[in-house]
């Protein structure tokens, strides 16, 4: 020693019987190997390591067997040459006797080394400081070498310090912990003793990773050999004046490192820190001599020096035992006397714990083997009341308050216990020692910190799946969102397909796109019209029932019921109005809903999907003629009624209409081969050939019989009418009203067929059973057809009412004859929409 | 009566100035979000279980910081329903046994590999991703994303989805508390455990 050291002290500390001359009077001895070697993955503070050999591989003395697995990790070595017999789970030394992964090796006894070198030679340089320091650790490293004191960190992440741009450490000392402050324990004094030049020189190695001005060794004064022994070898390797062996009173737990920082510095690490952070390192002298034979010789970690000590020990000493050598081993070669309640302390009375069972293998961390016997450290199993006496505050090399951390962590209040600085605590024992009550005050410490511990993990994976699942939430809600855009972007894009179909033929007539912008604003009031148009829909069916029946009853000669029927029909009539009202307003809703073009029907073919001459589009030719026809003859009847001389005129008009009706009708019953349904009015009854053909239902039938029915009613209130106020159109009337009854009675006969043939379907000609097949399609497409149909009609009667209105305007030349012709275009509009949507639902109707 | 009026004025301005700056102050200094939900969403175990009848966490946070009660958490047990019996000021009610009881200690879906058919039903079922695979490939639970919510087992056509505890390694294992065996006076100890050397300890 050249340097005058300036000692410090820490606050408490205790001065236990050391017992360490059992073990230290004897040389250190070389284990034989054991016959089967449990190498852990984990035998240092990290990650554990992953194994890179198979089982059954033959592995070679110091050859890697498992890599490390992160910064915070370190490779496992063979100990010795041999077969890798098995890896699985074996209990490893662990306090809480877990089983962990570890590789099983059945020594060859050949001891057989792979091939190694000093790194100088590897790298064919002469000295050390030609080596950069990074590679220097990074061989330290895989020389798996770890903190051996015993808490096993491992050593390159430590000597892993950064250096400034100038090349400067920030390390200023490396201190070597030779204090070995804990009872029963000789490793450290043995190995200082005996291989001194090996601990010197790995702290020449460290010094110059480090970049550190001076080296302390710091080594209790109970260790006078030791001592000795370093300052020979320092002279021999001529380190005298950057290393001092610095000779430090005996007190528990001197060798701890903060505390061991503290005598020699007088400097404190800061609360939660590292040593680093004020310029120190300090590693333990065995990790300096393994650093060494790493560095120089090329040699993995594989073994260690462990004391094997205790009362019940015949042989107590120290042992140079390969890694992984079982603890029954050893205390085997030592004389282990089993007691009668056996128990083995890995490491010291005061930090170690009891081995769940002597089958575990040694570590890189397990410096002793203490085999107490019970008088020698009895169980301490009796805990009495705490009597605050305040001796545990004390003896803390911390400067705690156990007193206040045992209360808190009883009560599990682990947040006040954090707050008095519980994570402080280096878990030395001290205060358990002093305890007079035998508290286990450690005890209730370690579970307080592995309490806050867990609660901060679970806290860690809280948080973590809270964000996973905002996280899938959001990828949900993005997804519904995308979903719902294309949705929209078909249904737009159908939408516009649409529309462009009929615009080419709208073009020469009428704005069509005008309507489209009112759809949103139009479609509530369509909803009310229809509803009022169901409500009519069936005070028609109503009334027409009872009409029926008084019907029948004047066709048989009844007379008296021809009041009755009178004032039915008027009644009817008026409800019919009402309907025809509803229906035009709802047509002319749907109309500013959807534009269509005027006449598309007719003569949009070239634009129109599909076959211009397909079943649909001749029914709607078809249905337009009808419409026409239909409104010819209420202006005939009009023009009868009141006597007008257009008259005739007109019955040419209707007569013409009727003809361009047939032909459409023709037309499309030829090219519907009877599957879809036509729709048929009063007229079309009188079309008998062509009738017998028609696939028509019973309640299609029924409806033109209606139609009929409601024509002849019309016609004969006319007559009445007409009668009472002397007109000459009365015989006209009369003619009228007897072709009509004609026209009834024969769609009432067709309908009576109808019906009648229904049930007996089965045993009805092919053509039949076609027909009948919209009747079993389902009852409300049936219904949606006779909505749509009334609709139709009602619309065709709109437009021909207003076409008649722009006719008579364009005679007279009045200023109306535009707004009235675009009013005739909209109305034609939505006249074949609404056919289209007839068209539809009838096609989808006759498919089922 | 002009004092009366000065008075009256002066009040009256005062009154307008001041609301002037409150309305300013709400408007400027909005806090986003419900800071009380947020805080009792950051007590909730997070497993997204719904055990406590609403879909997730945060909702049933929302739901406690508007009135809920706070005994529906079975995953978060009594130590929960006391830190939000803290944080709200209100009493610590017993769990809720309507919602599930407190399991003893954190469990994992696990997925007995073989026997999935890889209907992905699980998958969609996981709140927190932790079920990979694909339609007609095997799956299995990522063990360090599963909160032990139970939510897969359910939906699986072929149980083959079970819980289990998740197991004790060195990495989560910790000292459990001294027993608190009888109290004892210095007397009823063996006489010489007292000065003997005693210090260990395991």
């Amino acid at each position: 020693m050249t340097h005058m050291i300036q000692l410090h002290t820490f606050h408490g500390g205790i001065h236990p019987a050391e017992n360490k001359s059992q073990s230290n009077g004897t040389p250190i001895r070389t284990a034989p190997l054991a016959s089967e070697l449990v190498l852990p993955f984990q035998q240092h503070i990290g990650a554990p390591a992953a194994p890179c050999v198979e089982v059954g591989a033959r592995v070679l003395k110091g050859q890697v067997i498992a890599n490390p697995q992160g910064f915070v990790s370190l490779p496992v070595h063979a100990p010795t040459s041999g077969i890798v017999v098995a890896i699985e789970n074996r209990a490893i030394p662990h306090v809480s006797g877990l089983e962990e992964p570890c590789i099983v090796l059945r020594p060859d006894g050949q001891d057989e080394w792979i091939a190694h070198q000093s790194l100088c030679a590897e790298l064919g340089v002469d000295d050390i400081t030609d080596i950069e320091p990074a590679q220097l650790v990074h061989q330290i490293r895989m020389a798996g070498i770890a903190g051996m004191g015993g808490a096993g960190f491992p050593s390159a992440v430590k000597l892993s310090v950064k250096r400034d741009e100038q090349g400067q450490s920030p390390i200023d000392t490396l201190i070597l912990n030779g204090a070995e402050c804990e009872p029963y324990i000789t490793s450290d004094d043995m190995l200082m003793r005996e291989r001194a030049a090996e601990v010197v020189r790995g702290a020449q190695i460290l010094l110059y990773i480090l970049g550190a001005k001076r080296c302390l060794i710091g080594v209790e004064d109970n260790k006078p050999e030791a001592i000795a022994a370093l300052n020979a070898a320092l002279v021999q390797l001529h380190e005298e004046h950057h290393i001092d062996v610095v000779k430090i009173p005996t007190k528990y737990p001197s060798g701890g490192e903060k505390q061991l920082i503290r005598i020699l510095t007088g400097l404190e690490v800061p609360s939660g820190g590292i040593p680093a952070q004020i310029g120190i390192v300090c590693q333990n002298v065995a990790s300096a001599a393994a650093v060494h034979r790493a560095v120089d010789i090329g040699e993995p970690l594989i073994s260690r020096i462990t004391t094997v000590t205790g009362d019940a020990i015949k042989h107590p000493g120290n042992w140079e035992v390969a890694l992984g050598t079982p603890a029954s081993h050893l205390l085997q070669l030592a004389g282990y006397q089993p007691q009668k309640q056996p128990r083995v302390i890995m490491g010291g009375p005061m930090m170690g714990f009891t081995l769940p069972s002597v089958d575990m293998p040694l570590v890189k961390t397990s410096n002793c083997l203490l085999a107490p016997t019970a008088k020698e450290l009895p169980l301490n199993d009796m805990a009495m009341a705490c009597i605050r006496c305040g001796m545990c505050t004390e003896a803390c090399p911390v400067e705690l308050l156990p007193q206040q951390l045992y209360w808190f962590s009883r009560s599990e209040e682990f947040d006040k216990a954090e707050q008095h600085n519980l994570f402080d605590c280096i878990e030395c024992g001290a205060c358990s020692y002093v305890c007079p009550s035998q508290i286990p005050l450690v005890q209730y410490y370690r579970h307080a910190k592995g309490s806050i511990r867990e609660e901060r993990a679970a806290q860690k994976k809280a948080e973590q799946a809270r964000e996973r699942f905002e996280r899938r939430q959001a990828r949900q809600e993005r997804e519904a969102a995308e979903k719902e855009a294309k949705r929209k972007a078909r249904a737009e894009a159908a939408a516009n397909s649409q529309s462009a179909k009929p615009a080419p033929a709208a073009a020469p007539t009428v704005a069509a796109s005008a309507s489209a912008p009112a759809a949103a604003a139009t479609s509530e009031t369509l909803e009310k019209l229809q509803k009022q148009l169901t409500a009519t829909q069936t005070a028609i069916a109503k009334t027409k029932e009872k009409l029926a029946e008084a019907q029948a009853a004047l066709a048989a000669g009844d007379e008296s019921q021809a009041t009755k029927i009178t004032a039915l029909e008027s009644g009817l009539e008026k409800s019919q109005t009402k309907m025809k009202d509803l229906a035009k307003d709802i047509a002319a809703e749907k109309k500013a809903l959807k534009a269509a073009p005027p006449a598309a029907a007719s003569t949009a073919e070239g634009t129109d999907k599909g076959d211009p001459n397909s079943p649909e589009r001749l029914k709607r030719k078809w249905e337009t003629a009808q419409g026409r026809l239909d409104a010819a003859q209420s202006r005939l009847a009009e023009a009868r009624e009141q006597g007008l001389d257009t008259v005739a005129a007109l019955e040419e008009g209707v007569r013409k209409q009727q003809e361009r009706v047939d032909e459409a009708k023709a037309a499309w019953q030829q090219a519907e081969s009877g599957a879809a349904a036509p729709v048929s009015t009063a007229v079309a009854v009188t079309e008998s050939a062509t009738d017998k053909g028609d696939p028509n239902s019973p309640e299609r039938l029924k409806r033109k019989w209606e139609t009929a029915q409601g024509r002849l009613d019309a016609a004969q209130s006319r007559l009445t009418e007409a009668r009472e106020q002397g007109l000459d159109t009365v015989a006209a009337l009369e003619e009228g009203v007897r072709k009509q009854q004609e026209r009834v009675n024969e769609a009432k006969a067709a309908w009576e067929q109808a019906s009648g043939a229904q049930p007996a379907a089965t045993d009805t000609p092919a053509a039949t059973v076609a027909a009948l097949a919209p009747a079993v399609a389902p009852a409300a497409a049936e219904a949606d057809i006779a909505a749509l149909r009334s609709k139709v009609l009602a619309a065709q009667d709109r437009v021909n009412k207003a076409q008649e209105r722009l006719d008579m305007a364009r005679e007279q030349n009045l200023p109306t004859v535009d707004a009235l012709a675009s009013g005739v275009a909209k109305q034609q509009e939505k006249l074949d929409q609404l056919q289209q949507q007839l068209a539809a639902v009838t096609s989808t109707a006759g498919t089922h | 009566m002009s004092t009366v009026v000065i008075a009256v004025s002066v009040l009256a301005v005062l009154a307008l100035i001041f609301g002037a700056v409150l309305g300013f102050a709400a408007v400027r200094f909005r806090v986003e979000g419900n800071p009380i939900a947020d805080q009792v969403n950051a007590l909730l175990p997070q497993t997204q279980c719904g055990q406590c009848g609403y879909p997730g966490c945060k909702p049933y946070s929302e739901a406690i910081a508007n009135g809920e009660k706070i005994n529906k958490c079975p995953p978060g047990g009594e130590s929960t329903i006391q830190a939000l019996a803290d944080l709200l000021g209100v009493e610590p009610e017993p769990l809720d046994a309507e919602h599930g009881a407190e399991k003893a200690g954190p469990m994992v879906a696990f997925i007995r590999e073989a026997e999935c058919i890889g209907c992905t039903k699980c998958i969609q079922a996981c709140p927190v991703d932790a079920i990979i695979g694909a339609a007609k490939q095997m799956h299995t639970v990522v063990a360090a994303e599963c909160t032990g919510c139970d939510l897969c087992v359910e939906p699986c056509p072929v149980d083959c989805i079970e819980m289990r505890p998740v197991e004790t390694s060195t990495a989560n294992w910790f000292w459990q508390a001294p027993q608190q065996g009888p109290q004892m006076i210095a007397t009823d100890s063996r006489p010489h455990a007292a000065n003997d050397n005693k210090g260990e300890a395991a």
